[in-house]
């Protein structure tokens, strides 16, 4: 207990140390003359595609007001932060911002005025971006009309709202640095990760976020809940998960770009991304970030659960089996194949077996619509069924589709199905 | 999303203790179980698409056994439009249908819209809520006549001579259940429930008082549903109020 102790007032100690070194030393505004962004329509359209990408739309707009004049909540374990105002507004957006400072911003973390932002701004992964592309984005932002609109300041509890503090943060979980690419790999791979990692900040849900707001290197793309959400964001690496190892190309491709698959579809905070951003993608990028995705993923499958762990009551089996046949069988059908890429399969989709069962249990729960977009406006929805199913239900019918057909999940009890009943549908 | 404490719940709870042990009208309508469980014949039609809103609104948009989600068939498709925009939009907040329509594009939202409008499903019979002779004189006179005195004009005035709505932006009243015009009553006067400026029913709710309100519930909920439910022609001139949901 006491050396537990000990070890806390060192890390403390070092902590207030690291912050104290770091107001002496932090940077302000930068000064000196920017480099010139020379914005010609063909930058500023290639901006507008990088922004897409980068998806600052999402937070930069509130629900319902002028794209990118701020304001929406972003709610963490620690509070609420605002997202800012990056519309090119000279009082409360970015328009005294030079090319340099948005650079700046986006490679280090910092602010016009040196100081740190929350890392809920992904410039772990924006650090990544090129100068050309930063200066492309940097263009487009500078040319929408500029929305008046202050900041909302954040609503953080103590400590975490010590913005000083964050230098302990970056110490364990930024590192700085432009991609650079592999040379064994293709040049469509190398594009493909450099989305990944980069704009398309991926990581950012895909890693599982510890108690300290950061992610590890080690276990990059692992998977994990994504934070007041209550979504599972699968592992990009095992293919018990959202692994891609054994899709095509072409289904990945499609799940991004599209929305659906043959495979499997988007739903949740994922279809929030592919409608904002990865339906605009080109053909080509699609592609290369679905290369990229694929090699993430080792081929080889070992069952994720054993054999004892997916032993099912028979009881729970045949309620399941009969709650399926009545609610379910007419769009998924008889041998859960679904009717791909209108209704997903339920049968051999990582989505449904994952070790955690939040997304289907979700899904029955609340339904949900692909997002509708470019290359399928039009999508097919799935309904609610909370008010018709009970606890018993949802629990048994998840249970029968994670291990009916081959599928090798674990069954799923009542109680997980009436945590998430409780919860709003977002 | 947080949900705004709404002084008024009192109201709908009430009228939904009243009518729990009620509904058996409805339940004893084998149809209308049925017909909110997932069917469709053709995968690639708008049909098939729509399932997403079964379990809620029935096959055929006729509403479902449950006592709070509405009866959409029939209504004018530029209010649906208008409704599911603002679902889609948070300006019309009800967690389930915010989350539903999150990411679909306007011209899906108008199609889906039409193609409620254009069903024409049995009404389905539901359950009344109890009321004495006073408050549903009081209900029907503010419903056929309204009160002047104090600035109300009569529901059918908009609404239509036989509740069936106005194209194209009034809904029809015609096999609402009770507890949710209540509820979309006191949600007009406390501003959660918004329409586009000038917002006349807005203007409308708030001078309603909570008997009000539920001499409304009671009397729209028993009128019976005319053999064509088709909303009337648009016409603004006959209108009271200017409601920004017509234009």
């Amino acid at each position: 207990m006491r050396k537990l102790a000990i070890v806390a007032l060192v890390l403390a100690g070092g902590l207030i140390w690291a912050a104290i070194v770091w107001i002496m030393v932090r940077p302000g505004a930068l000064t000196g003359t920017s480099r010139v962004v020379n914005a010609t329509t063909q930058v500023i359209e290639r901006g507008e595609y990088l922004a897409r990408v980068g998806d600052c739309i999402a937070c930069h707009t509130a629900p319902g007001g002028t794209p990118f004049s701020g304001g929406r909540a972003m709610p963490t374990p620690f509070g609420n932060l605002y997202a800012s105002n990056i519309t090119p507004d000279d009082e409360t957006g970015i328009g005294q911002w030079t090319a340099d400072d948005f650079y700046r911003m986006m490679q280090k973390g910092l602010a016009r005025d040196g100081s740190l932002l929350y890392p809920a701004m992904p410039f772990a992964a924006y650090t990544k971006v090129t100068r050309e592309d930063s200066d492309a984005i940097y263009a487009y932002l500078m040319s929408v009309a500029p929305a008046r609109q202050k900041n909302r300041p954040h609503e953080l509890r103590f400590p975490f709202n010590k913005r000083e503090l964050l230098i302990g943060w970056r110490t364990l979980y930024f590192k700085e640095g432009e991609y650079v690419p592999d040379p064994k790999q293709s040049a469509q791979w190398n594009r493909g990760a450099y989305l990944v990692e980069g704009l398309g900040h991926c990581s950012m849900c895909h890693t599982a976020i510890n108690r300290l707001g950061g992610s590890s290197e080690e276990q990059a793309f692992e998977g994990g809940m994504i934070p007041n959400q209550n979504w599972y964001a699968p592992s990009l690496t095992s293919n018990q998960e959202g692994g891609l190892g054994n899709w095509s190309v072409k289904d990945i491709a499609d799940l991004l770009q599209v929305g659906v698959s043959h495979r499997a579809t988007v739903y949740g905070p994922m279809a929030e991304v592919t409608y904002n951003s990865l339906q605009y993608l080109t053909d080509e990028d699609a592609a290369a970030m679905a290369v990229y995705l694929k090699s993430l993923a080792p081929g080889d499958a070992p069952p994720a659960v054993t054999s004892t762990q997916r032993l099912t009551q028979p009881a729970v089996l045949e309620m399941g089996r009969k709650v399926y046949l009545e609610q379910c069988v007419m769009c998924h059908g008889n041998e859960g194949k679904g009717f791909p890429p209108a209704y997903p399969p339920l049968a051999g989709n990582p989505s449904i077996t994952m070790a955690t069962p939040v997304n289907p249990i979700r899904m029955v729960l609340n339904g949900g619509y692909p997002p509708g977009t470019r290359k399928n406006p039009r999508p097919h929805g799935m309904p609610p069924f909370l008010h018709i199913l009970s606890d018993d239900e949802v629990a048994a019918v998840v249970t029968y589709i994670r291990v009916a057909w081959g599928n090798a999940g674990a069954p799923v009890t009542p109680p997980q199905v009436n945590e998430l009943r409780k919860l709003l549908p977002e | 999303m947080t949900r705004a404490k709404n002084p008024f719940s009192f109201l709908v709870y009430a009228a939904g203790a009243v009518v729990t042990g009620a509904w058996l009208v409805a339940a004893a309508q084998p149809l209308a179980q049925n017909a909110a469980i997932p069917a469709f014949k053709t995968l690639d039609s708008i049909e098939a698409r729509v399932q997403g809103c079964t379990t809620c609104h029935g096959q055929s948009g006729q509403g479902t056994k449950n006592d709070y989600f509405p009866r959409i068939a029939g209504k004018p498709a530029g209010y649906l439009y208008n409704q599911l925009v603002a679902f889609r939009d948070g300006k019309r907040r009800y967690a389930p249908m915010n989350y539903l329509v999150a990411y679909l594009p306007d011209a899906y939202l108008r199609e889906i819209a039409e193609h409620y409008a254009k069903q024409r499903p049995a009404f389905m019979l539901h359950e009344t809520v109890p009321a004495d002779p006073a408050s549903l004189e009081r209900g029907q006179t503010l419903a056929r006549t309204g009160d002047p005195k104090k600035g109300i004009p009569a529901c059918i005035s908009c609404h239509g001579a036989n509740l069936t709505g106005m194209e194209p932006g009034v809904p029809g009243l015609v096999g609402l259940r009770p507890n949710y015009i209540a509820a979309q009553l006191v949600r007009w006067r406390v501003g959660e429930r918004v329409a586009a400026d000038p917002d006349c029913m807005k203007r409308i709710a708030t001078r309603l008082t909570d008997a009000d309100v539920g001499a409304l519930a009671a009397w729209l909920a028993r009128q019976k549903p005319p053999a064509d439910a088709l909303p009337e022609s648009s016409d603004v001139a006959r209108m009271p109020l200017a409601c920004g949901s017509q234009r």
